[in-house]
């Protein structure tokens, strides 16, 4: 006992005042570092409850709520020896008698933390009270903003700067017209350049806030249409209901002036580079501290400087605080901005490189230093994709590449993007926490198999969270490089691959999704991402109608409906046309009911006609019209057998070798209908001129003297492939059972909506694996992927053959089911005399009462 | 402020369909008074059953929210959008990916067989 009241009264008193981000950190630092074993810690919050994010501040509108904001569990300031005084206001600091004074009393310190933050600027407008005058930082004051936009139609914030463009969003979260008024001619003048203002402008407007620049408000008096009306130079003016200022904000800095602490020349109080003020006993960090003449209005070097006075006090060695990295990445109103370093080329000799793309309206900068060999800065507008590469060039001062404007191009040509690899172990992945790639590598190392985990372990991405992406690649990176399997999970249902998925379907003749789910997988319903792949995995295996009740929920939406969803929400319809081989009489059909039902109409690269424009209640219709004249569904809808597509072979041609089209009606009968990981296109030429492109297929066919040549893994699409010659002069039986072979094979161990090619170069063993599993049978699968391919096709029926039977099934196309009316809203205008979808820009030259009647 | 209170106390239940019109785990669209709203039907939900969402998208512009896939993500029933893949809540309506993107949704039930929806009038 004794002892212990003697080192209880060795314990000095630690006084932290203000309970922000910035406090809370610095509280936290020196806890973890020890702090309670020489001080009594007392922390002051002039705000009643304790440090939040107000990072995400406005997330406050969108469903979080005041607790799942806060920093953290209530549970830190319940640490022995911590006081956390909750809604108490620091009045004034007895410097003589280091004591600060509080309504309730004095309490005496030997050290005392500012961490007072920063409050709004609201400059001295006329008028400005009330609704028009509020603020947008703390909880209160969105309290305050909700207050007044429960009546409001019409919102404006003044100030176009990183936080007026939140609170415009906090605004547009409430349900209100949002406008901004920014002072300067461009918005964000302190991060971006003018092509990354105006980009930014170009976005925002599209989502429907008002942009006013170079406009400063003279006065604020009464409306006419909206509460107040806000009056600007030259008789100009902008009526709204509320108005939020965020012009700025100002170092909180009224208690250090009043104990007559040395304040910096833009206010704050001055510190050196312990974050140590003018009095030896009293330190302050973040917004209201004044280093080399400058403030730190963001949350990272905030973070710094608690960590450093933090060290500082528990006797450990502190990295001086040298300014800070004011680099950001963020994402405004859904629009990427990004600024590093010297965005504005303000460095002597600095050059730049521009990238401008004014269709939508991305704008990217790149500022490198006079000998060219290294970045000092970037902006980025529309597209942070660029940011973390950009940023670890700035802070590791890699060397930069032969063609510097590779760095901000779009990406088509293979750019150099860094790799997690390329990554020295000292660079900085989480500014806010200086995290290094290092200090990743030893938690991995010291057995962290967990990105959640890894983020608690070494606080990394729990700052301002602008280093997600890059962590979870050098996460990835540096397990996989350990040898550690990484999550290939599915989804969050099932923490399986697909392949492992198929094999437990195949296996145990699981027929539905709710059974795969209560055997294998966690929680109910499933999600877009599995659903899909499950469905795609079931009709592989058992081939039943797709429509069928329990099948229904997990078609993705072109499978449920059995067109192609086009972008107007109308659809398109594509009967088979095997091999492309048409008569007149089937021609004349599909031309009746394109004119019948005023569809759109065009030839496909698949030898086939799309019919585009009709609504959901019309496929019904339109369909029994295609089946009655002997039409069935061509599958375009699916992740399945697409088309087979032919030239006309030895029957006409007088250079043909094999009647190709026979062929492509025989594959094609054969495969209609087979569902896969991806679609699937097959082609048969009937000589070596190749007129079908059948090695642009994933199954291509090309005859020879003696029989047919065998072609798989081809693609065309964003990324073609060649496909490769994989056996030769097959008669028809064998080729169709190396075909069946290889499309079971594949199905059974692709990956979801992994193509044929991509399939084939992920193979480990490549071609001659695949050779020998298929064409020598190497793993004994051949009868089974045979046998399995036989099922699918036996159980083949037309699908909307099937729908059409079943009312039903056709319960659901309907647009409204208890309307008979379309849908209002879908327009379309005439072009090369056929119609199409309206687009938005036209949409205003349609009469309004057109709609409603 | 007196106008919104009205609304509240005038709140009605409106027949908009008959249960056989829904499909189960899944989407249909009724029209009401000009709003077009999406039913989704989830029999075997622990809660709730029955939700009523907007059926506009507004990335899109289109009215295809109906047609969505209804799926479960971290305990929550969302729909995903049909062209653009967006996930909104079922509950209330929120984007998941676009924090200030929200769409409307009604209260609904089943009762002796008919659908209904509260209105305001």
């Amino acid at each position: 006992m004794n002892a212990n009241n003697a080192s209880l009264n060795q314990l000095q008193t630690l006084i932290v005042v203000g309970n922000g981000m910035v406090g809370h950190h610095c509280v936290e630092q020196l806890i973890e570092r020890g702090a309670l074993d020489h001080y009594q810690l007392h922390v002051f919050s002039e705000e009643p409850m304790r440090a939040y994010d107000r990072v995400h501040l406005s997330e406050y509108f969108t469903g979080r709520d005041a607790e799942s904001l806060a920093l953290s569990d209530a549970a830190l300031y319940q640490t022995p020896g911590v006081t956390l005084h909750l809604g108490v206001q620091v009045l004034d600091i007895d410097r003589t008698q280091r004591q600060v004074v509080t309504a309730q009393g004095r309490v005496t310190y030997d050290k005392l933390v500012l961490a007072t933050g920063s409050y709004p600027f609201v400059p001295p407008i006329e008028g400005a009270e009330g609704d028009s005058r509020l603020v947008y930082r703390t909880l209160q004051d969105l309290d305050a903003i909700r207050a007044a936009a429960a009546n409001a139609r019409r919102g404006v914030v003044v100030g176009g700067g990183l936080l007026g463009l939140e609170a415009a969003n906090a605004l547009k979260s409430l349900g209100l017209e949002a406008h901004v008024v920014e002072f300067a001619p461009r918005l964000m003048p302190v991060q971006l350049d003018d092509f990354g203002g105006l980009a930014l402008k170009a976005q925002i407007e599209r989502l429907g806030v008002g942009v006013h620049l170079s406009r400063a408000t003279q006065s604020i008096s009464a409306g006419e249409q909206y509460r107040y009306r806000m009056n600007f130079a030259n008789d100009e003016f902008l009526e709204t209901d509320l108005i939020v200022f965020s012009a700025g904000i100002r170092a909180q800095d009224a208690l250090a002036r009043q104990a007559g602490l040395e304040i910096g020349p833009r206010g704050g109080v001055a510190i050196n580079d312990e974050c140590r003020s003018c009095d030896p006993h009293i330190y302050a960090i973040g917004e209201c501290a004044s280093w080399n003449g400058s403030l730190f209005g963001l949350v990272a070097p905030g973070y710094q400087m608690a960590r450093g006075v933090a060290a500082l006090l528990c006797g450990q060695g502190a990295e001086p605080f040298v300014g800070a990295d004011m680099s950001t990445k963020l994402k405004l109103l859904g629009v990427d901005v990004g600024s590093i370093g010297d965005a504005h080329a303000h460095t002597p000799g600095a050059r730049s490189y521009q990238f401008i793309d004014e269709a939508t309206a991305s704008y990217r900068r790149l500022v490198v230093d006079a000998a060219g060999k290294q970045v000092i800065g970037a902006v980025l507008v529309g597209d942070n994709s660029y940011y973390d590469t950009l940023l670890q060039y700035l802070q590791n001062g890699i060397a930069l590449p032969a063609e510097p404007a590779s760095l901000i191009l779009p990406s088509s040509a293979g750019a150099p993007t860094l790799g997690p690899g390329a990554l020295p172990e000292s660079a900085t992945v989480c500014s806010c926490h200086n995290v290094t790639k290092g200090a990743i590598c030893a938690a991995i190392d010291g057995g962290c198999g967990d990105l959640g985990v890894l983020k608690a372990q070494t606080k990394a991405c729990t700052g301002c969270g602008g280093c997600a992406g890059l962590l979870k690649q050098v996460f990835e990176h540096e397990l996989v490089a350990r040898g550690v399997s990484v999550d290939k999970s599915l989804c969050e249902h099932f923490a399986y691959t697909r392949q492992e998925l198929y094999a437990l379907v195949r296996v145990e003749g699981v027929i539905t999704f709710d059974e795969l789910l209560a055997k294998h997988g966690r929680g109910h319903t499933g999600c877009d991402v599995c659903k899909p792949a499950v469905g795609s995995i079931l009709a592989s295996c058992w081939n039943q109608p797709i429509l069928d009740p329990s099948l229904v929920p997990l078609q993705d939406t072109n499978d449920t409906f059995m067109a192609n969803m086009q972008k107007n929400g109308t659809y398109s319809v594509v009967p088979r046309i095997p091999g492309g081989e048409i008569t007149a009489e089937k021609l004349i059909v599909i031309g009746e009911v394109a004119k019948k039902y005023n569809l759109y109409t065009k030839i496909t690269g698949g030898q086939r006609i799309d019919l585009f424009g009709a609504q959901l209640h019309e496929l019904p219709d339109i369909w029994g019209e295609l089946i009655a004249a002997g039409f069935e569904t061509g599958h375009a809808y699916g992740k399945s057998t697409r088309t087979v597509k032919s030239c006309v072979g030895s029957t006409w041609c007088r250079y043909g070798v094999q009647d190709s089209v026979k062929m492509a009606l025989l594959i094609e009968d054969r495969y209609k209908g087979l569902r896969s990981p991806h679609k699937l296109k097959f082609a048969v030429s009937g000589c070596t001129r190749e007129c079908a492109e059948a090695q642009s297929k994933d199954v291509g066919v090309i005859a020879t003297e003696k029989g047919w040549n065998l072609y798989i893994a081809g693609n065309g699409g964003m990324r073609p492939r060649h496909a490769e010659l994989f056996a030769t002069d097959l008669d028809d039986a064998t080729l169709i059972r190396y075909i069946d072979r290889f499309l079971m094979f594949y199905i059974r161990t692709a990956d979801k909506l992994q193509r044929t090619s991509v399939w084939r170069e992920s193979l480990e063993g490549g071609l001659d694996f695949l050779k020998d599993v298929i064409l020598h049978d190497s793993l004994g699968l051949g009868a089974e992927l045979e046998a399995q391919m036989q099922l699918v096709v036996d159980r083949y029926e037309c699908e909307w053959a099937n729908a059409l039977k079943d009312p039903e099934k056709l319960k659901r196309f309907r647009t409204f089911v208890n309307d008979k009316r379309p849908d209002p809203d879908i327009h379309f205008v005439q072009e090369r005399g056929q119609r199409r979808p309206i687009m938005a820009a036209e949409l205003n030259l349609i009469a309004v009462t057109e709609e409603l009647a | 402020m007196s106008q919104s209170n009205t609304q509240r106390t005038l709140a009605t239940w409106k027949n908009v369909c008959n249960e056989g019109d829904l499909v189960r785990n899944s989407g249909v669209v009724v029209w009401l008074d000009g709003a077009q709203v999406a039913l989704f039907y989830l029999p075997d939900a622990e809660a709730q059953t029955l939700y009523a969402i907007d059926n506009h998208d507004p990335e899109s512009g289109a009215n295809v929210i109906g047609r969505g896939l209804v799926g479960n993500i971290k305990g929550e029933l969302v729909v995903a959008a049909p062209i653009y893949k967006q996930h909104y809540r079922l509950q209330d309506g929120q984007c998941l990916e676009t924090p200030h993107q929200r769409l409307r949704v009604w209260p609904a039930r089943l009762k002796g067989g008919v659908v209904e929806v509260q209105v305001s009038c």
